[in-house]
């Protein structure tokens, strides 16, 4: 067996793509409906595993050693925090920007990215340390021929398919769903039919807040570390895994990321500096050859 | 009133020779990636001071002001901080700081200015080379390196090892390559050899590529952050063999983060609680009373930084750079982390300890001489 090609990154790349594909579908959402690059989006995730981190120690000695429930509850915690705040992040400081230009929002977005981190890093409760990530769920190993899956990799691709498909199941047959396809399609002449805009675009950032927050308890429970400034390199490497699948397109950011993880692991086993650098290459070369992505269709004006 | 300006000014000439304090300046990491290496060093050091201060000052009854100031683990941030205790509060002497890029940013600042500075913990080479104003207190890479490969050859009975490393960092990098020479020496073999970026958060791509070379130890000269993050990969991947680090292992964090992933682990260090001499066990329990922990490392060579550095300007019996200098370079004195004598570099002699990670717990093994 070759050194590079060989089912342990195979699986290494599924993971971290998992985590990703959580991150990207918010941006790709965000973005199909408002034509925004939220890039406070990767903040949401570092409070993901922030309040999963506060989760953790609330609920530990509550349910006493019943792990699957434990688990259950910080998911709820930490996908309802992330939830609420991008909610938040909409109504005071994209919503007044709406009709702006949109080099406003952009520039806003940035703004309250770096609001975030700095907020969280100067808060006393939080501080710019690292902190110890607790294990929620014991590691058990399960050898699968001459590869090793811990159930950690199994519960990392279990709830990010669970919850992509959860969300295609939401934009495909639910009324809302149809409101958040209408609205991508022509905000104008969604308005006409009735829908209420405002409402379909405060749930779009609830739905991608609520999958960041999943992303960052998975994250958490994968790479036990946490700090305010996680949020910045996933964030940034989901975003290409979203242009990279054609931004606004669900199962584009979703194809997107597991290409990007797989990508990065196999460079990094290469060379750890190519690994790297990836993603960024990745994105020079989207742009110039395909700039609409894999599955994206083809927009008038982009940001 | 011109005798009223007389009296003042009298006075002040007066405060100025009979009460003013030794304004000396510490650096560490207090917050950051190595935010437990900054607290436990501005505690050894506050606690040398207060020592200092208790027995009537250094010399002429003048006592110690310790200014401190928080590095962030950033060289950039480094400097400034440098800069500011130099120019700002003109401190006469600097103890610190912690992690050798930082140092390395602000010991040519130290050297520029006159100013004796002697870093704690920064084992680079590179550091005490940068000019004669520059002293450690800890022994440095090349020594660790080898006394790690040394263990691993010798106690753990590896034939083939691997290392995995911060590409970014110099310390990681210095660790690394001396591993790699010693063992390779001894006649063992590095079967892989591997970097990865830093602040990077899976590592799982280069463990694989690792564990195929089927190495008998893996060496990880990483700060605890990263090994904790590491050693968990590596268990989960089905690496069941010992694991051999350096003193950046040295922090409770690293059994928060790497949990039983950091079991049958082993590092070198410059100082372990358990040691028997009478100094050590003064140390530990003053302390423990004091701050209600187990000093670790960190603070065992900061309290004996700022031993080294106030015993100089003790001797030297005055506050000039060059004599403070000329001091340090005489040193002679029995600390906690050993004897300390330095070498033309300005690298103390001093010996080494192995300790292992058993139940969760650092637990001394042996000692290893230079």
């Amino acid at each position: 067996m070759g050194p590079l090609i060989n089912p342990q990154q195979i699986i290494n790349g599924l993971q971290l793509g998992s985590i990703y594909a959580l991150i990207a579908l918010g941006y790709t959402m965000v973005y199909g409906i408002v034509r925004l690059i939220n890039f406070a989006h990767g903040d949401f995730f570092m409070i993901g595993a922030y309040a999963a981190y506060a989760a953790f120690f609330a609920f530990n000695a509550m349910v006493a050693g019943r792990t699957g429930t434990l688990a259950f509850i910080v998911l709820v915690i930490a996908m309802a925090t992330s939830a609420s705040v991008a909610w938040l992040a909409n109504k005071l400081a994209y919503k007044p920007l709406r009709y702006k230009p949109k080099l406003s929002s952009l520039i806003t977005a940035i703004g309250v990215s770096m609001f975030i981190e700095y907020f969280f890093s100067a808060f006393p409760a939080i501080g710019a340390s690292y902190r110890a990530f607790p294990e929620i769920i014991p590691r058990r190993d399960i050898h699968i021929g001459p590869a090793v899956v811990s159930n950690l990799v199994l519960i990392d691709l279990a709830v990010a398919a669970i919850l992509m498909i959860g969300l295609t199941l939401l934009v495909r047959r639910t009324t809302l769903g149809k409101a958040m396809r209408a609205v991508s399609q022509d905000k104008d002449a969604a308005r006409l039919m009735g829908i209420d805009i405002e409402m379909v675009i405060s749930f779009t950032f609830l739905i991608g807040g609520a999958f960041a927050g999943a992303a960052g308890l998975l994250a958490g429970m994968t790479y036990p570390r946490i700090f305010p400034y996680m949020g910045i390199l996933p964030g940034l490497k989901a975003f290409i895994a979203a242009v990279l699948g054609g931004i606004g397109n669900i199962p584009g950011a979703m194809l997107g990321a597991y290409i990007m993880g797989i990508a990065e692991t196999f460079a990094s086993a290469y060379n750890s500096l190519i690994g790297e650098g990836i993603a960024f290459a990745i994105l020079i070369l989207v742009l110039l050859i395909r700039p609409t992505g894999l599955l994206g269709e083809k927009i008038a004006d982009k940001i | 009133m011109k005798k009223s300006i007389l009296v003042l000014a009298l006075l002040a000439c007066v405060s100025l020779v009979f009460a003013q304090d030794i304004k000396i300046g510490g650096i560490g990491p207090v917050t950051g990636e190595a935010a437990t290496f900054g607290i436990s060093t501005k505690n050894g050091m506050m606690m040398a001071v207060e020592e200092w201060n208790a027995k009537g000052g250094v010399f002429g009854g003048r006592k110690v002001k310790l200014i401190f100031e928080d590095d962030k683990g950033d060289p950039a941030e480094g400097a400034t901080v440098y800069t500011k205790l130099i120019q700002q509060d003109g401190v006469v002497a600097i103890v610190g700081t912690v992690m050798s890029k930082v140092t390395l940013a602000g010991a040519p600042i130290c050297q520029a200015n006159g100013i004796p500075m002697i870093s704690p913990t920064s084992t680079n080479e590179k550091v005490t080379l940068v000019g004669d104003y520059i002293f450690r207190a800890c022994f440095i890479d090349p020594f660790q390196g080898t006394v790690g490969a040394n263990f691993a050859y010798n106690d753990l009975k590896a034939r083939a090892a691997a290392a995995i490393f911060d590409l970014g960092n110099d310390y990681t990098k210095g660790l690394a390559e001396n591993f790699k020479k010693q063992f390779e020496k001894l006649g063992g073999k590095v079967v892989a050899f591997e970097g990865h970026p830093s602040g990077a958060t899976d590592f799982k791509a280069q463990l694989t590529k690792i564990l195929q070379a089927k190495p008998d130890v893996i060496y990880i000269p990483d700060y605890y952050n990263d090994v904790g993050l590491i050693a968990k990969q590596v268990r989960e991947l089905g690496f069941k063999g010992p694991l051999v680090g350096g003193d950046g292992w040295d922090s409770p964090d690293l059994v928060k983060i790497g949990g039983t992933a950091v079991e049958n682990g082993f590092f070198t260090n410059h100082y372990s609680s358990e040691d028997t001499r009478p100094i050590v066990q003064d140390f530990v329990k003053k302390y423990k009373a004091k701050y209600g922990a187990e000093p670790d490392a960190l603070a065992a060579l900061a309290y004996d930084a700022m031993y080294i550095m106030l015993d100089a300007i003790r001797r030297a019996g005055t506050t000039k750079g060059s004599a403070i200098r000329d001091a340090l370079k005489t040193t002679d004195l029995n600390v906690v982390s050993g004897r300390v004598k330095f070498d033309e570099n300005r690298n103390p002699i001093k010996s080494a300890v192995i300790i292992e990670i058993k139940n969760g717990k650092p637990v001394y093994r042996t000692t290893v001489n230079p």
